[in-house]
């Protein structure tokens, strides 16, 4: 073996042991991290015995049940709503040219920031919102904003209107990677020649399997739903807030002795996560029931013109909202004086911009290195795994639910037993510990990307390169990497666009001093100055679509006289 | 030793059942045809060679190859050329690229290299068609420039995964002719792995039936 195959053969025998490392690590100390001063324990804030004093606290908060209760029921209705809608689109719609339209046009929307997903959401329906603004000299003549409670409505429905707006894209992807998998064009002529409408057929012959590859991601969405916060901070109701949302506060109060009621909060998000994936668990059971109970009828459903049009004006609705609430974000950026209630701003300006940039350009810069940094580390990390996998032959069940664990584990309840452990520790709060802290979310989202590509790799071009006598290391990169740059560069820009968006991570680990585009928009969502949110929202979206952009550009540029890498 | 290649005590199993067992002895310019349905395993067998059977596969025995023994090497080292269905030319070179990678290093010099390649292009008949985009040419355009390719690597056996079967009718004897005579002309034993009668008989040396 010459040198370069050594290096190759050692580091992706590596791989797989950093990769668990990195990912168990931070997750069990700061799991750790959070129970111990969940009980009391805490030399740093006199907590030097342990006791339930932080749970009697947490108990004593006003509304707590009811934030338990907000967490669950947006969680829950979130992820059914949106799951519910990828259903519908892809049943109604999948193989027609409509449906290819439309996923065109929702794919892109995976590269928008949470955060600038919500505040698009708000620019379009709040009270003095676009929406309103539009109807409102015409039909109602409103002078003023009306007086309705959107966002922050009691029963959290903005949040979940919102976490819709992000998640359908996301859920749709995960179905659409997989449909391959389930052989879903030759189901689909199968089903339909017993004489099935295409909305019951899809539901009955093809829905169970397709459910099955994507229920990771389905478990990733109702973890993340039910603890979310930055979503939360900007839509979510405030009296009481979900309880996501309240531990930030609690973690913030001034009052130190709050941690303990932080930490206990935070343990009590574990199990509340936990309740609503055993509801969820429940839910499964029942769908699967009424639709086995449905199978047996043999009821065909085939006039489903009315149910067809209306799954797929739901998915249609996404997009566009999603799309308005960007422009909205990119409008409001630059615009003039623009009252209540004119539907357009007097004029365009750059002042927000001018006026943003000064501060702008640290927190810019942080988000920059941070998504750079911590996407091209995930990236050979998720290669070299996947080399491994690929020479030893075996399926990583176990290493699956491994690279998941950041996603379905509530980010608050192991981030807070982190940001206690780095304070109280001789760590300093940097740049290297901001890049680990997002590696822990990038990696998992750059191997969902990478992996279905990469196992599909037809693995005869690498035989024959060997056959043709060439090295380890000359099949890895002229085969194996140069055929694969395009999901190679798709995975850096997923990679990228999750690093950017990140919220808690970087509020926690940063502890208030690595401040980020995403950090500064959502602590914005108070202010209501809808310019300069326009500017960050708007920012944050940007540049991962420019990323996006940039990886699609590569290829067609780099081998625009090669027709079969195009496509 | 002997000359071409030999199969000793070579056996495949999945699963503790024994899929082929072969002795066999393929002289140089000879080809040794396997028949069999799929799923008994005939492909396996090139897997071997070539050192790339899949762990779920117990090999036993050894391939020796010009005094070597090919199943002590690493793949890379073995020069066992290969030709499946597909051409699978790699689409991110050009037609030229394709024939360079398979050249040895030791071939030095720029523009030697590229006029080796040139005229490995004229004789399969696509001279000038260094620079093409391997996905322009046709069905069988494509199968001569993976000929091309693996003769250009100067392998010790050439292995043959049913390269004829996507074939038509016409090209499919064109292609075996063409692919017969080089080897036969450079000396190098050949496996045929087929399950169309037409190719054993074209093939004309020693068949063994499989599964």
């Amino acid at each position: 073996m010459n040198s370069g195959d050594k290096a190759l053969a050692t580091a992706s025998a590596a791989a797989p042991v950093i990769v668990a490392l990195l990912l168990t690590a931070p997750i069990l100390a700061g799991l750790a991290g959070t129970l111990i001063p969940a009980f009391g324990y805490f030399p740093a804030l006199g907590g030097d015995t342990f006791n339930l004093g932080g749970f009697r606290m947490l108990m004593a908060e006003p509304g707590i049940w009811m934030s338990v209760f907000l967490s669950l029921f947006t969680g829950l209705a979130a992820t059914a709503l949106s799951l519910a809608i990828v259903a519908a689109a892809i049943g109604a719609g999948g193989g027609t040219r409509t449906f290819a339209w439309l996923t065109r046009l929702i794919s892109p929307l995976l590269a928008v920031p949470h955060a600038a997903a919500a505040f698009g959401f708000l620019f379009l329906f709040s009270p003095s919102g676009f929406l309103s603004r539009l109807i409102s000299l015409e039909l109602t003549g409103w002078q003023r904003p009306p007086d309705i409670l959107i966002p922050n409505d009691a029963w959290g429905l903005s949040l979940i209107a919102g976490l819709v707006l992000k998640e359908v894209p996301f859920l749709l992807l995960m179905a659409l990677a997989a449909r391959g998998q389930v052989k879903m064009a030759e189901s689909r002529q199968l089903i339909a020649s017993f004489g099935y409408g295409r909305l019951a057929g899809f539901l009955l012959g093809i829905w169970p399997l397709l459910y099955r590859r994507i229920r990771l991601p389905v478990f990733a969405v109702l973890a993340f739903s039910v603890s979310v916060v930055d979503v939360a901070a900007i839509l979510g109701p405030t009296n009481p807030a979900t309880l996501g949302m309240r531990l930030v506060g609690w973690m913030n109060d001034p009052d130190l002795s709050m941690r303990f009621a932080a930490s206990a909060g935070a343990v009590f998000l574990v199990i509340v996560t936990l309740v609503s994936i055993i509801v969820w668990l429940g839910l499964e059971r029942i769908g699967g029931m009424c639709l086995h109970g449905q199978c047996g009828t043999g009821r065909r459903f085939a006039r489903d013109g009315l149910a067809r049009k209306l799954g797929l004006s739901l998915a249609g609705l996404v997009a566009l909202f999603n799309l308005a609430g960007l422009a909205l974000l990119a409008l409001w950026s630059a615009a003039g004086l623009w009252q209540f209630p004119d539907a357009v701003p007097s004029g365009i300006t750059l002042k927000s911009w001018m006026a943003a940039l000064p501060q702008l350009s640290g927190p810019l810069a942080t988000s920059l290195a941070t998504a750079i940094l911590s996407t091209v580390i995930s990236l050979v990390l998720v290669v070299l795994l996947l080399q491994r996998a690929g020479d030893t032959g075996r399926e990583m069940k176990a290493g699956q639910w491994l690279l998941y664990a950041p996603l379905i584990v509530p980010q608050a309840s192991f981030l807070f037993g982190l940001q206690l452990l780095v304070l109280g520790s001789s760590i300093s709060v940097s740049l290297p510990l901001l890049v680990f802290s997002h590696l822990i979310f990038v990696l998992p989202y750059v191997f969902l990307s990478l992996s279905d590509p990469w196992r599909g790799f037809d693995t005869r071009f690498e035989h024959i390169a060997f056959g043709l006598g060439r090295s380890r290391w000359d099949v890895f990169w002229k085969v194996r990497l140069a055929m694969m740059l395009g999901p190679v560069l798709t995975a850096l820009a997923v990679g990228f666009a999750v690093s950017i968006g990140l919220y808690l991570p970087t509020v926690l680990i940063g502890a208030g001093r690595l401040p980020t585009i995403t950090t500064e928009a959502v602590a914005l969502a108070s202010g209501g100055n809808r310019r300069v949110i326009g500017v960050y929202a708007f920012l944050q979206t940007l540049l991962p679509f420019m990323m996006f952009l940039t990886a699609s550009a590569i290829p067609s540029l780099l081998f625009a006289n090669r027709r079969a890498m195009r496509h | 030793m002997a000359d071409g290649l030999v199969l000793e005590n070579v056996a495949i199993a999945l699963g503790g059942k024994t899929l082929l067992a072969v002795n066999a002895h393929v002289q140089k310019g000879a080809v040794l045809t396997i028949m069999g349905p799929s799923g008994s395993g005939k492909s396996s067998l090139l897997a071997l060679i070539g050192g790339f059977l899949d762990p779920v596969f117990t090999a036993s025995g050894r391939v020796i190859a010009d005094g070597k023994v090919l199943t002590d090497l690493p793949p890379q080292d073995r020069h066992a050329g290969i030709l499946f269905q597909d051409p699978l030319l790699f689409p991110h070179m050009s037609v030229g690229g394709n024939l360079a990678f398979a050249l040895s290093a030791e071939f030095k010099g720029r523009a030697a290299r590229r006029e080796r390649c040139e005229f490995a292009l004229e004789n399969i008949g696509l001279g000038g068609f260094y620079d093409r985009d391997p996905d322009s040419l046709s069905g069988g355009q494509k199968a001569r420039v993976a000929l091309a390719r693996v003769l250009l690597s100067e392998p010790r056996a050439l292995l043959l995964d049913e390269p004829f079967s996507k074939l038509d009718m016409e090209l499919r004897g064109q292609m075996r002719e063409l692919v017969f005579d080089k080897a036969k002309v450079r000396g190098l034993p050949m496996i045929l792995v087929t399950h169309d009668p037409s190719d054993a008989a074209a093939a004309g040396g020693e068949i063994l039936r499989i599964g």
